[in-house]
């Protein structure tokens, strides 16, 4: 198996290196067969690993596979840690990757740069896998940052671009913030736990239940409310929760193919997958829980609600992706890792989706984004249009729908939870089914349905995409309807997760949901019964209603609550108070201490200063080696005398 | 005293060293000038043949023969491929370069594999005697093959340096030897050691003083270390390749057989004597190098600081500081080897790539040998992932071993000084413009053993136990 597990890992990691390192050699076309052929051998072999899960009862596997070194008792290692949490994000990953892959042939034909675009997406599938598959914190931390780096490297693949260097720029900077978090909370595990292997820091977590730390002043802190935080911080970071969600609408920027791989289906889903990944840390700090079902649902409801105001194509999903994410964390946040996970794994599909049908749309109309422009365009796309529906009614969890089944889990387990924070949360992610239906169905019927497109010139060129575009949408389409259905069962209710992830009985609000289920079709109907799904059909009726019944009404909404209008619109000042603090701020301060601190202490009197003495010495003293013979011989003679004095006289 | 043929066995890589060395010498003379190639094939050959033998020879445990005079050990062993492997090394990259001068003839080989031939007897030396008769064997041949190019007025300067110092050395090496023989009446190091326990101790302590100093002078540490500069920079390229690289590895051997085979007894003394010539040449070595503007001078002064280095590990007096050494002192013969394979590689006919200046804009020219010299320079300083780095780790943690971390401090202080120059190569080869556009002459099989060369320094840095193992296995 071990074989199988390296060569899921560094199949994708040779595509990409053929594709960039060799990208003149082998043209285009051998860029995209290259990344291709790894990425599709990586996913072939994850769905072959998940069968050997799922049917043949394969079982853990945990081997470091090399040291590189050992430093007072902790190991650095990569090793692979494979469970049935890691053979379903593998899976997941390398589908998508593989269906994003196959679109970018079709998305990119005409731009430049399309060998470095596959080479990047295939490095950014190869760091996601390491980072899934990894069983200690070192190897998480590479695999954080590099696909952090590709990101990075993808938002700003336009580098002409001014707005496309502010934004990777941005994305940079507030992942420093998380990753610095993230770090220190690895730190404070190699020193509590002694030890970066996810195993052994579990098994001792017990032991550190009730360990306190000093982090200032005398007051004791909970060393596990002190990790799992500093920890999760990262987490906000790569997931995009408030208050460090910024850079992810801004990350649009880059081709679409990305944001649906990166910034929607995988990466922002690290957070999730790393937290649910140390459950058995989190279980042990309830503080740290409320911390992160807070955020998380704040993050649910209120970047939902930018998403109503946007006329840009992709921001629209891009802020759905936000207020999705907070879903998740908000699920981590009462103990149901499982229901994240699984709406991790379903919104993958769906988001994926739903952000290719935006690019081939955004292809159909040249690269004009806003939907103000667009309306009509099913009767040219049929089949993004059928995609697009049966994605944008997976997000708004319409019955039956995948989609449905993981939000419904979330809100149900939410609503059983007696954690603190649980009662603010319940009510955001109720009510933020209906703001989801809104945006959503918003977005579907300006772009699909009505008159348009409003540039004639526009839609006379308006046509469907490629196959390579479409067919990865109609395979995404297909998880996106039926996964949640396939997979309720052994996700949420059975035991897939067993041994996995760790619940203490008292959090176990998913298992609360648990004893009223009564498989799918018994859901569906309890389903139908609840809240959530009225405020669904709700939302779909009001966005029908206004954008396609009466336009007119949206204009008269907007005028008469002008002033949230203008908060949405300004989305809550976010990036305003940011700049202004910590832009101009950090620069006002790198200024001070670049002109007084580096450029007049440490550069003018420590390194100039002590490297003009080293250098001044040198020069002087370089005059000693004469080139005489006999100067040598007396420096011999001296050095004896010294050692001589020294040793025997003394 | 009966002779048994078995006791030769443990001798073999001598006896072939030697026969190669009288073949070599004979087939060269029956050669015609336009027919060197083949003196340098059969000396390659006979070499890498050299290498088999070493690697198939049965060796358990230790093995003393010849009256005590000689031994083989694991030390031995691991130290005398890692010479034989270096040399092959030595003597690929040096053929164009002779060549190109009209220097390709068959003494250099014959002169390169008898210096092997010291080096391989001051391995194994297991008396003051055998020692000091592999110690000549070694400089006679050196100093002829730095004057080997005889119109070359620095070059004869260089030697005649070389020589006098060096007979100097020799001097004071005898004296002390003497001194030792005479307060325990014996040369064959395990008695010696015996002898120690019961002999005058101010009496051994002044002999003690002159051995070291003679391998502080082979070792090139300061204050001792006069004739490096001159001698790497007045010799033939090919032959400070050869001196630069390769007998560091003796006088790493030299120093374990001395002080600690034989003189294990005086370890409290010789560790302060160590000391000082460490702190000595870990200063002079990286400062005097920031001044240099010839890189032949500059890594001439580098080796200086790595010997101060290498010095730590064997102060330390621990089986640990002892492989940490043995690793240091095998890393820096690759390492050198590497970074005077690349300034050869520079060089053309009627052209000393010698100067700095010579590296700029190294990546425009050739990115590859850019990027292999900028692993070599980064190995040098010690920069992760490189070997380098992972020996002045293991040094520096066998110091820290025996509390003696204010030398710790002292040496990485140095290194970061040292930093400088060796990044400085890194910042010429990238960052400025080339002072010229001709291509890189030089035949496939240095550039594939340069690249190998290069490649090896990540690989070891990436793997250190492969490497690290061995080392320890010696002292096990």
């Amino acid at each position: 198996m071990e074989h199988i597990y390296l060569a899921i890992v560094l199949a994708p990691l040779l595509g990409a290196i053929v594709a960039g390192l060799f990208r003149n050699q082998i043209g285009r076309t051998g860029a995209h067969w290259a990344a291709i052929l790894g990425v599709a051998a990586s996913c072939l072999l994850s769905l072959y690993v998940l069968k050997l899960f799922i049917y043949d009862g394969e079982q853990l596997y945990n081997k470091a596979l090399y040291t590189w070194m050992v430093s007072d008792g902790i190991r650095f290692e990569v090793g692979f840690l494979i469970d049935k949490l890691t053979v379903m994000m593998m899976s997941v990953v390398t589908f998508v990757s593989l269906m994003v892959h196959i679109y970018t042939i079709g998305y990119m034909a005409h731009e430049e740069g399309y060998q470095r675009f596959f080479s990047y997406i295939a490095l950014f599938t190869f760091a996601m896998l390491m980072l899934v598959m990894s069983n200690n914190f070192l190897q998480l931390f590479f695999g954080w940052e590099a696909v952090g780096l590709v990101s990075y490297l993808l938002i700003g693949f336009y580098f002409k671009r001014e707005s496309a260097i502010f934004a990777n720029l941005k994305a940079f900077l507030v992942n420093r913030v998380g990753d610095f978090g993230f770090i220190l909370g690895i730190a404070a595990i190699a020193m509590f736990f002694n030890s970066l292997d996810y195993a052994e820091v579990f098994g001792k977590a017990p032991e550190l239940k009730d360990a306190t730390i000093q982090v200032w002043g005398s007051t004791p802190w909970s060393l596990m409310t002190v990790v799992c935080i500093l920890l999760f911080i990262g987490a906000m970071g790569k997931s995009a929760q408030v208050p460090l969600h910024v850079w992810l609408p801004d990350s649009m920027e880059g081709p679409t193919p990305i944001s649906a791989l990166i910034h929607a289906a995988t990466m922002v889903t690290a957070g999730i997958f790393m937290v649910a990944r140390m459950s058995p840390l989190y279980e042990l700090s309830e503080t740290a829980l409320s911390f992160v079902l807070i955020i998380g649902a704040t993050t649910a409801f209120f970047t939902g609600l930018i998403g109503i105001v946007q006329n840009d194509i992709k921001r629209v999903v891009a802020y759905s992706t936000l207020s999705q994410l907070g879903y998740m964390i908000a699920a981590l946040g009462v103990s149901a890792y499982a229901a994240g996970l699984f709406h991790l794994m379903t919104h993958a599909f769906f988001k994926a989706l739903l952000f290719l049908a935006a690019g081939s749309v955004i292809m159909g109309m040249h690269h004009d984004q806003d939907i103000r422009n667009m309306g009509g365009v099913r009767k040219y796309m049929p089949i993004t249009w059928i995609t697009a529906l049966l994605g944008s009614l997976a997000l708004i969890g319409f019955p039956g729908f995948s989609g449905f089944f993981s939000k419904d889990a979330i809100i149900g387990a939410i609503h059983h939870s007696d954690i603190f924070g649980a009662g603010y949360a319940s009510v955001l992610v109720t009510a933020g089914v209906f703001v989801t239906a809104l945006y959503s169905f918003r977005m579907f019927f300006l772009v699909f349905h009505g008159e348009g497109p409003r540039d004639d010139h526009a839609k006379h060129h308006l046509h469907e995409s490629p196959w390579v575009v479409t067919l990865p949408l109609i395979l995404l389409a297909i998880p996106s309807v039926v996964i949640g259905w396939m997979t309720i069962q052994p996700m949420l209710f059975g035991d897939w997760f067993t041994g996995v992830l760790t619940v203490l009985p008292e959090h176990d609000a998913l298992g609360e949901v648990g004893k009223h289920y009564h498989g799918q079709i018994g859901f569906i109907e309890h389903g139908m019964l609840e809240l959530p799904f009225w405020l669904a059909m709700g939302g779909l009726f009001v966005a029908w209603f206004i954008y396609m019944k009466k336009p007119a009404l949206a204009l008269e909404i907007r005028t008469r609550f002008d002033w949230f209008y203008h908060v949405l619109d300004m989305k809550y000042w976010f990036d305003e108070v940011y700049q202004i603090i910590f832009a101009k701020g950090s620069r006002a301060l790198g200024g001070f201490l670049s002109e007084v601190g580096d450029r007049f202490l440490i550069d003018g009197l420590i390194v100039n200063g002590s490297a003009k003495v080293v250098d001044s010495v040198a020069h002087r003293v370089r005059r000693l080696q004469t080139g005489y013979l006999y100067h040598y011989a007396i420096a011999m003679i001296l050095g004896l005398l010294l050692l001589l004095s020294i040793f025997v006289v003394a | 005293m009966n002779f048994d043929t078995t006791t030769l066995i443990p001798v073999l890589p001598e006896i072939y060293l030697l026969t190669l060395a009288s073949v070599v010498l004979l087939v060269d003379i029956m050669l015609r000038d336009d027919q060197r190639l083949l003196t340098y094939i059969l000396a390659q050959a006979g070499l890498a043949a050299g290498l088999l033998l070493l690697l198939v020879l049965p060796g358990e445990g230790k093995t003393v023969v010849f009256s005590g005079h000689y031994v083989r050990d694991a030390m031995g062993d691991v130290l005398k491929i890692a010479l034989f492997v270096t040399a092959i090394g030595a003597f690929l990259y040096s053929k164009d370069y002779l060549r190109a001068r009209k220097l390709f003839k068959g003494e250099f080989y014959v002169l390169g594999l008898l210096a092997l031939l010291g080096m391989s007897v001051m391995i194994s030396a297991n008396s003051f005697l055998s020692l000091y008769l592999g110690l000549e064997l070694l400089a006679l041949s050196l100093y002829a093959m730095v004057a080997f190019d005889r119109d070359s007025p620095a070059g004869s300067e260089a030697a005649m340096k070389y020589f006098i110092l060096g007979a100097v050395a020799s001097g004071m090496l005898l004296y002390g030897i003497s001194m030792i023989y005479g307060a325990t009446g014996s040369l064959i190091f395990g008695e010696v050691s015996k002898g120690v326990a019961t002999a005058d101790r101010l009496v051994l302590v002044f002999g003690l003083v002159f051995v070291v100093i003679g391998l502080a002078f082979k070792l090139g540490a300061v204050p001792f270390h006069m004739w490096v500069p001159d001698v790497y920079e007045g010799s033939p390229t090919a032959t400070t390749l050869f001196i630069g690289s390769i007998p560091k590895i003796a006088a790493f051997a030299m120093a374990m057989r001395l002080l600690v085979d034989g003189l294990g007894g005086l370890h409290e003394d010789w560790q302060g004597m160590l000391i000082i010539l460490a702190v000595l040449s870990m200063a002079v070595g990286n400062v005097f190098a920031l001044a240099q503007g010839n890189i032949k001078r500059m890594l001439a002064y580098s080796t200086i600081s790595h010997v101060g280095f290498l010095m730590l590990g064997v102060l330390s007096g621990t089986q640990a500081g002892y492989s940490s050494s043995m690793f240091y002192a095998i890393v820096y013969a690759i390492m050198a080897l590497g970074a005077f394979g690349i300034v050869i590689l520079l060089s053309r006919e009627g052209f000393e790539a010698d100067k700095l200046a010579d590296l700029k804009g190294l990546n425009q020219r050739s990115p590859w040998f850019a990027a292999m010299m900028m692993l070599l320079m980064f190995s040098m300083a010690g920069v992760p992932p490189t070997v380098g780095f992972f020996a002045k780790l293991f040094v520096l943690q066998a110091v820290v071993g025996v509390s003696l971390t204010w030398l710790a401090l002292v040496a990485v202080f140095f290194s970061i000084i040292g930093a400088f120059y060796y990044l400085r190569i890194v910042k010429l080869m990238y960052f400025d413009k080339p002072d010229t556009d001709v291509a890189l002459e030089a035949g496939w099989d240095a550039k594939l053993g340069l690249s190998l060369n290069g490649l090896a320094i990540l690989y070891f840095g990436m793997f250190p136990a492969s490497l690290l193992s061995v080392c320890q296995v010696a002292f096990g």
